[in-house]
């Protein structure tokens, strides 16, 4: 605390990544999203939606990692990408508390 | 230029003669001339937003709202929201003060990304010059909330332009957000540690949380707004598969912490002003700062409470009453701090205390009713009446436009190296909190007695009510055209000022006024607590001895 900017400098955005990975990481990409496509041919009942919000959220933390350079950042950059994701879950959740309760109490009778 | 008072500021060079003509403001990438840049524009902006009030409030002089149109008067509220909002509150204290002050306060020489930092200020330009055309094309009139589906399948295409320019004006915000953000951690100078910053930064970090987690959120629903209406996606609209709450929880996941963009950096302000005109450390330093994170923190919770009656599930009004209920504390912690400071204090009453001291009441005021509405039945009946104005006016204009005239007063002669005239400005002052009183006191009755808010005409009983407020109204735009006229008066005619003319304790006051270029002679070190009004003392006094010596040898 008291020594506010030296050991925050070490980790700066200097790093190299060796092309090998962006190939690797962008080849990924593209399987998801081949996947992502097939999928969709499938009915996997109440799986659907699952599935498919499972790859996207796996494309997601690729993109984030090593096209965004989190993954090589200082801690203070990881933090408010975590406070991000974060701060949607909250969003999402909370405004389910009301989709999802709807039901909870009912509307008088004659007003539906 | 020959008939102004020759001073020695007028030989020194700093950043307002370090550079002439339209170009060195327009490409300049000095925080401070941004800053004025800044000022520049809100100031218009104040005053075009300030115009459209006026026609509302002439239009509700008479019972049957004669003056103006059922559809213009739609448009007048639409624009006067809109403008006041993302044209004046929220860039207010952070563009033009936090901009000037912020490196100055952590001992920088400027923001962390200059550069950036002058495209915020294209960013909002932009924006503003597209909200001003979506008005000359006919005007939007669906609220400044946007809510579908007036914004939706009841519009016309100006909604368009208009959601455009709040979401590139959006982006302003976003950028000086984070451009605050990477100065405060980077950039504090030696032995500046976080628990010595200034409150007034801690608030201006709290803020940029909030414009960077926040911002975005309205971004992308108003895209998603523009999606449904160009190619016909399922988002809000019923008919193919939306649902028009959606809205209203996407917009006020971003509008209600908007409050707080608007309100903590006057709270920031405030504590600058308690200590420096009490001559004292605030009162739990530390629990101020950490209440203007949990502020921030808090305030993307409670979003719901402007649901209650939108069909919202009962079971999650009950828990954003809860968390509602919740913001009030970090909000009341402050208060009592600040009045907690004042015990004891060597209390002075020049004008940004006056306008602490309107701030204090204001606010408070604003926040209990808040908590009126806030509970799930008495909101049934108060929902959309005019107490809903009057609360949230109590806020943003009682506490955040006070808090913003209170630092512009307490900073105009570090910005430009003049005083003000101190009887004008205390006049000022009382004019602004009676004006202000008068006219929304009224509408706190209105409401309760049933008034709705967004229309242009009410039953006659209410007249007495109206015309107060619209009395008041015109008391209150006098207010703010004296300081308007006073400052600028003083840029040219005011006094030189001194580089502490308040003997305050902040890092500011220790380069001259106005500063120059780089803000520091050399780079400042940082040896003591905030507010340590003693440590001051001692450094003038040390000051003073070492001229005596020097003139004695
Ligand atoms: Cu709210």
């Amino acid at each position: 605390m008291s020594e506010p900017t030296h050991h925050e400098k070490s980790h700066g955005s200097q790093h190299i990544v060796p092309l090998k990975v962006y190939f690797a990481v962008f080849a990924a990409l593209m399987v998801l999203t081949a996947t992502t496509v097939c999928v969709a041919y499938v009915n996997l009942d109440w799986l659907n939606l699952p599935v498919a919000l499972a790859i996207a959220i796996t494309k997601a933390t690729l993109v984030i990692l090593f096209f965004m350079h989190v993954k090589y950042s200082g801690h203070m950059v990881k933090v408010y990408v975590v406070a991000g994701v974060l701060f949607l879950i909250i969003m999402i959740g909370i405004t389910l508390s009301d989709y999802m309760t709807r039901g909870w109490i009912s509307v008088p009778r004659g007003w539906q | 230029m020959s008939t102004s008072n020759p001073s020695p500021n007028d030989r020194r060079q700093h950043y307002l003669n370090a550079a002439y003509g339209l170009r060195s403001w327009l490409l300049t990438v000095d925080h401070k001339r941004i800053a004025l840049l800044y000022l520049g524009s809100i100031t218009f902006f104040f005053f075009i937003g300030g115009s459209f009030a006026v026609m509302i409030r002439m239009n509700l002089l008479t019972p049957d709202g004669s003056f103006l149109q059922a559809e213009t008067y739609n448009k007048f509220f639409t624009m006067h929201g809109l403008v006041m909002i993302f044209f004046f509150l929220i860039p207010s204290i952070p563009a033009v003060l936090g901009n000037f002050l912020i490196p100055m306060m952590v001992g920088a020489k400027d923001l962390a990304f200059p550069r950036l930092n002058l495209l915020s200020w294209y960013l909002y330009i932009i924006g503003g010059v597209m909200a001003l055309s979506a008005a000359a094309l006919g005007g939007v009139d669906t609220g400044w909330t946007f809510y579908t589906p007036y914004s939706s399948t009841y519009s016309n295409g100006n909604v368009v332009i208009m959601g455009v320019g709040a979401f590139v004006a959006g982006f302003s915000s976003i950028l000086t957000g984070l451009n605050f953000i990477v100065t405060i951690h980077k950039m504090r100078c030696p032995g500046l540690t976080w628990f010595r910053l200034p409150l007034f930064v801690w608030a201006m970090y709290a803020t940029s949380v909030i414009q960077i987690l926040g911002t975005p959120v309205i971004a992308i629903t108003l895209l998603l707004l523009a999606a449904e209406r160009i190619f016909h996606v399922g988002i809000f609209d019923p008919r193919i598969g939306g649902d028009p709450v959606l809205f209203q929880h996407f917009f006020w996941f971003y509008s209600h912490p908007a409050v707080y963009i608007m309100i903590l950096p006057a709270m920031g302000v405030i504590s600058e002003l308690v200590a420096t005109f009490s001559r004292k450390r605030i009162f739990g330093y530390n629990l101020v700062a950490f209440s203007s994170v949990a502020i921030a923190m808090l305030s993307f919770l409670v979003w719901g409470h402007h649901l209650f009656v939108s069909g919202q599930s009962i079971y999650a009004g009950l828990v954003f009453s809860v968390l509602s209920f919740m913001v009030a504390i970090p909000s009341a912690i402050k208060v009592f701090n600040w009045t907690a400071t004042f015990y004891r204090g060597s209390i002075s009453y020049d004008t940004p205390m006056m306008y602490c001291f309107g701030f204090i009441g204001l606010f408070t005021m604003g926040g209990v009713t808040g908590l009126l509405l806030a509970s799930l039945a008495v909101d049934v009946h108060l929902h959309d009446t005019y107490f809903v104005i009057a609360h949230f006016h109590y806020i943003m204009v009682g506490g955040a436009v006070m808090g913003y005239l209170g630092g512009m007063h307490f900073w105009w002669p570090k910005i430009t190296g003049r005083m003000y005239p101190e009887i004008w400005a205390r006049f000022a002052a009382v004019i602004i909190f009676v004006g202000f009183n008068l006219t929304f006191f009224p509408q706190f009755m209105l409401g309760y007695l049933g008034m709705p808010r967004r229309y242009h005409a009410y039953p006659a009983e209410f007249q007495v009510l109206n015309v107060m407020s619209t009395a008041g109204a015109s008391i209150l735009g006098l207010g703010y055209l004296i300081p308007m006229i006073y400052f600028i008066w003083s840029m040219r005619y005011g006094k030189p000022a001194p580089p502490n003319p308040w003997g305050a304790t902040g890092l500011e006051w220790r380069t001259p006024s106005p500063p120059p270029t780089e803000n520091f002679e050399e780079i400042p070190v940082v040896t003591e607590e905030a507010y340590d009004f003693e440590a001051l003392a001692r450094r003038d006094a040390a000051a003073l001895r070492n001229e005596g010596e020097l003139q004695n040898g």
